[in-house]
């Protein structure tokens, strides 16, 4: 048995400890606003925060989140989370999203990048470029996920 | 996704077919599968009308009942039914806003829905439910047009009848029925008696001025959803019971299994089952049968296996080129023909050979599908571009009739024609699986999963190209002759699409794109060798190459007779080909072409190609920083008639150019060394990343004409402006993707 706290809530699996995050909230809690990309950390479509840094959820065991907190696209984008609101309106607002595979694991890329800028900091556009480098987008939505990311930025302001 | 087709020649082509396939059982079962199909829709419909008839209002015969397409519900929200796979491309969206046009809907009411493989969602050109070719707005604006225009007309009847008043005297404004002195009706109340009243022979249809969804930049209806992880794709679907399969395929194309232990992998955690099972191509693999992706894989991993690879090919890419290269030697099968004899008295001379990789599609939501069987019945939940074929294929396998079939069709994260297999190839490897674990006692649904690993070795590549080109010209530039070979797999020869594609040997989607808009003399001849390696359309199909290899040749010419290339096209255009020139010119003209100095090290470089009957040009400014090419700011003229969404149409274009910058990454190829495909995920298969996003601006140039389709036109020109630009900066042709300086 394993115990972990996803968005605030402790569940605990009868899981493999070795098992990915990912698997553990998708296949075993039925979590699937997380996304399954490459299974490497070499797309970032299955990113999360724990204890708010964002982490690839697939190469990350069940054991790593001992006694942390998993955050997910479900919880960032529910309203509470000043930033993650930010950024799923800047979303919305640029209509970002195509196939929206990948954008679960974009936006959690984007807030926490947003978190971890100085209160006030505008990043410039080379920062966003190197914030979200690790996240590829097949449907190629770049140009607006810059926007986006500035926009919620200046939103935060 | 689908070929650039001659507009008239599926129709025709599957109108032959279903006469042969009444009479003739030879046919084999894949093609009477899909006769069947296309006859069932084609009937519906009443014929298989051409493109023409399907743009022309009141062409196709009222059998499609509006409530397959369009539900309203009692507090006022229209369900729109989408005869389409929406995989990125917007046409969720779309159709919908064409329908609420024609219907006065109110915009903020409207929802959409995937069809099913329901004979009622066949394309009305082609008669077979099927998303590729960018047809899907093209192929359904009048259809969708009149759907929502009949619904009107039937709400407005039923209006009539409730107030016991003539219709004239009615009008309807988003989403209500206004009558005389103020009454008024919303929708949702009247919905149900509406949709018990006849469906109209006849409407009329909007004049065109008066739309006021239709041409409106439009918000996605998923936008929500997508920007929120609530989005269901394929791979979330979760039935009660449901367990996971991993599948270990054959490191070579088509082996089969020499030796089986699987005792590690059946005593891991979760492990069901594991099952041998036939795949694709007459392979053999095994799945394991788990409780979730994880234990499956962990199974996959522990399994011992032994193939057997004596009986099979291995290709070997850097063999493969030197074949190619032979075969380019001597002249193929004839596409056009030309007087070659000036090659030798030209006063220029050019040659050129060009070679493009195999590439993966490598859509972003791994291919997946899940199958629940029953007795008599099957169901099938997966991202399909043609349910209608995947149907027949399940029936086939599973012993059914494709009536005890349901295939529901799953939003896609993503799939850029590889969801279009004439084989399905994926879906029956998920079914095989599935029969599989029901005859092993397992009688739960069971969802097949793909690695991203299985993905990029799986085939269904856009196949290895070769071309060469010797061209002779005069020192104006005029084209004396032209001879140019192509070298590569055909992929629709041996499968159903083989019938109305291949003419005299030549795949048509090898050669579509080539000379285009340039009325130069051409000989063109084409070898399509055969190998095991399983190739497929990918997003633009041909002109993938084709664009490339005319659009740099075109430029190396005008810039060997010191023309300007765009001067040079122009001139070439003539006075013909008024979408090229009125594409050109605002990508000219918005992008400050010619007129606005550039830093130095910076360099212009222009494309314009056709496809799919829409017109792209790119003006774009490229360096080179570190020996390595990059792309600054892209300037987009895009023709694609009347646009219905302008939002959707710039999204298009951006991800088609994306997908075109990247084949031109270091790392865009898929290589094959003693049969074996050397890539494996993303960190050895480069797509292009946000660092790579040039600036980026679309321009689109209005008209009124029936739409025609984006989802690929944006595509072909990237490569080759980014390269023409390239070019000017080192003096050096390109002539090879991905691209290399060295
Ligand atoms: S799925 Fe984890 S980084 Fe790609
Ligand atoms: S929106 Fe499709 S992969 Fe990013």
């Amino acid at each position: 048995m394993s115990a972990l706290n996803v968005n605030g809530r402790d569940h605990t699996v009868d899981t493999d400890p070795g098992t990915p995050i990912l698997w553990v909230l998708r296949d075993t809690l039925g979590m699937t606003g997380t996304k399954f990309g490459c299974g490497a950390a070499q797309c970032g479509a299955c990113t999360v925060h724990l204890d708010g840094e964002a982490i690839r959820s697939c190469v990350t065991p069940l054991s790593a989140a001992e006694g942390r907190k998993i955050t997910t696209i479900e919880a960032t984008t529910d309203g509470a989370d000043t930033v993650g609101a930010a950024v799923h309106a800047a979303w919305l607002k640029h209509d970002v999203a195509q196939c929206g595979y990948c954008q679960s694991g974009q936006i959690m890329s984007a807030t926490a990048f947003l978190k971890s800028l100085p209160r006030g900091k505008q990043p410039t556009a080379a920062e966003i470029d190197a914030a979200m480098d690790g996240n590829i987008c097949r449907c190629g939505t770049y140009a607006r996920i810059r926007a986006a990311v500035a926009d919620a930025a200046r939103a935060l302001a | 996704m689908l070929p650039d087709l001659d507009r008239l020649e599926l129709p025709r082509a599957l109108q032959h077919l279903l006469a042969r396939g009444r009479t003739d059982d030879a046919v084999p079962l894949a093609r009477r599968s899909f006769l069947k199909l296309a006859g069932a829709g084609g009937l519906a419909l009443g014929a298989f009308p051409h493109l023409a008839t399907a743009q022309s209002p009141g062409a196709l015969k009222p059998t499609q009942q509006p409530s397959a397409f369009v539900q309203i519900a009692p507090n006022g929200e229209v369900t729109v039914a989408i005869n389409r796979l929406e995989f990125g491309q917007g046409v969720q969206t779309g159709l919908p806003m064409i329908l609420a046009e024609e219907l006065d809907a109110d915009w903020s009411l409207v929802r959409s829905r995937h069809g099913s493989n329901d004979p009622a969602y066949v394309d009305p050109l082609f008669g077979i439910h099927l998303t590729g070719g960018s047809n899907s707005i093209k192929n359904s604006f009048t259809q969708y047009r009149e759907l929502g225009a009949r619904a009107r007309a039937m709400l407005l009847a039923a209006a009539a009848a409730r107030w016991k008043v003539d219709v004239t005297s009615l009008r309807t404004e988003a989403g209500t029925v206004l009558g005389p002195d103020g009454r008024k009706l919303a929708y949702g109340e009247l919905a149900e008696a509406a949709m018990a009243l006849p469906v109209p022979e006849k409407v009329t249809l909007k004049d065109p001025k008066d739309f006021r969804i239709i041409g409106r930049p439009n918000a996605r209806l998923d936008a929500r959803a997508k920007s929120s992880g609530r989005q269901d794709f394929g791979i979330d679907v979760r039935l009660p019971g449901q367990l996971t399969a991993v599948v270990a395929r054959p490191t070579v194309f088509g082996a089969r299994l020499a030796s089986v232990d699987d005792s590690a992998a059946r005593a891991i955690k979760g492990v069901k089952a594991v099952l041998r099972v036939p795949l694709d191509r007459g392979a053999e693999g095994v799945a394991v049968v788990a409780d979730g992706y994880w234990p499956a894989l962990q199974g996959r991993e522990a399994l011992k296996l032994q193939w057997d690879t004596s009986a099979v090919e291995k290709v070997d890419s850097e063999k493969q080129l030197a074949q190619y290269r032979a075969l380019a030697e001597r002249p193929g099968s004839r596409k056009f023909d030309a007087d070659m004899a000036p090659l030798t008295t030209a006063p220029r001379r050019l040659e050129a050979e060009f070679v493009f990789p195999y590439l993966a599609h490598a859509a972003m939501e791994p291919l997946n599908c899940t199958v629940a069987l029953a007795d008599g019945h099957a169901e099938v939940w997966t991202g399909s571009q043609c349910p209608g074929l995947d149907a027949a294929a399940v029936a086939r396998v599973l012993g059914l009739e494709p009536g005890q079939v349901k295939v529901h069709v799953q939003m896609a994260g993503g799939g850029f024609g590889r969801r279009f297999a004439a084989t399905s190839d994926f879906v029956v490897e998920a079914c095989e699986i599935a029969k599989a674990a029901r005859a092993a006692g397992l009688g739960v649904p069971v969802r097949t999963l793909w690695s991203r690993e299985d993905d990029m070795k799986g085939g269904y590549y856009r196949p290895m190209h070769l071309h060469r080109a010797r061209i002779g010209f005069d020192e104006r530039g005029k084209v004396l002759a032209w001879d140019h070979v192509i070298v590569g797999q055909s992929i629709t020869t041996g499968t159903v699409f083989g019938e109305f594609q291949v003419k005299n040997g030549i795949d048509a989607t090898a050669t579509e794109g080539m000379r285009g808009p340039y009325a130069v003399p051409m000989r063109l001849t084409v070898h399509h060798p055969v190998l095991n390696v399983p190739v497929l359309w990918w997003r633009s199909v041909g002109s993938t190459h084709t664009a490339f290899v005319m659009e740099t040749l075109i430029d190396e010419i005008a810039r060997s007779v010191n023309q300007d290339p765009v001067a040079y096209r122009l001139g070439l255009f003539g006075d013909k080909h008024p979408r090229h020139r009125a594409a050109l010119q605002v990508a000219i003209d918005k992008s400050g072409y010619g007129k606005q100095r550039l830093p130095t090290g910076r360099a212009w470089g222009v494309a314009v190609h056709e496809s799919f009957q829409s017109v792209v040009a790119y003006v774009v400014e490229a360096s080179v920083k570190d020996g390595q090419p990059v792309l600054h700011r892209v300037t987009a003229g895009v023709h694609c008639n009347l646009v219905v969404n302008p939002r959707s149409v710039e999204a298009q274009v951006q991800g088609a150019a994306v997908m075109g910058l990247s084949m031109c990454l270091s790392g865009a190829a898929i290589t094959l060394k003693d049969g074996v495909v050397e890539q494996s995920n993303f960190a050895d298969y480069t797509v292009a990343r946000i660092t790579d996003m040039p600036a980026f601006e679309v321009h689109i140039v209005p008209s009124a004409a029936p739409p025609t389709g984006m989802g690929e036109p944006g595509l072909p020109p990237l490569a080759p402006a980014f390269a023409n630009a390239i070019a000017r900066l080192t003096g050096k042709p390109l002539r090879q993707l991905p691209f290399n300086l060295a």
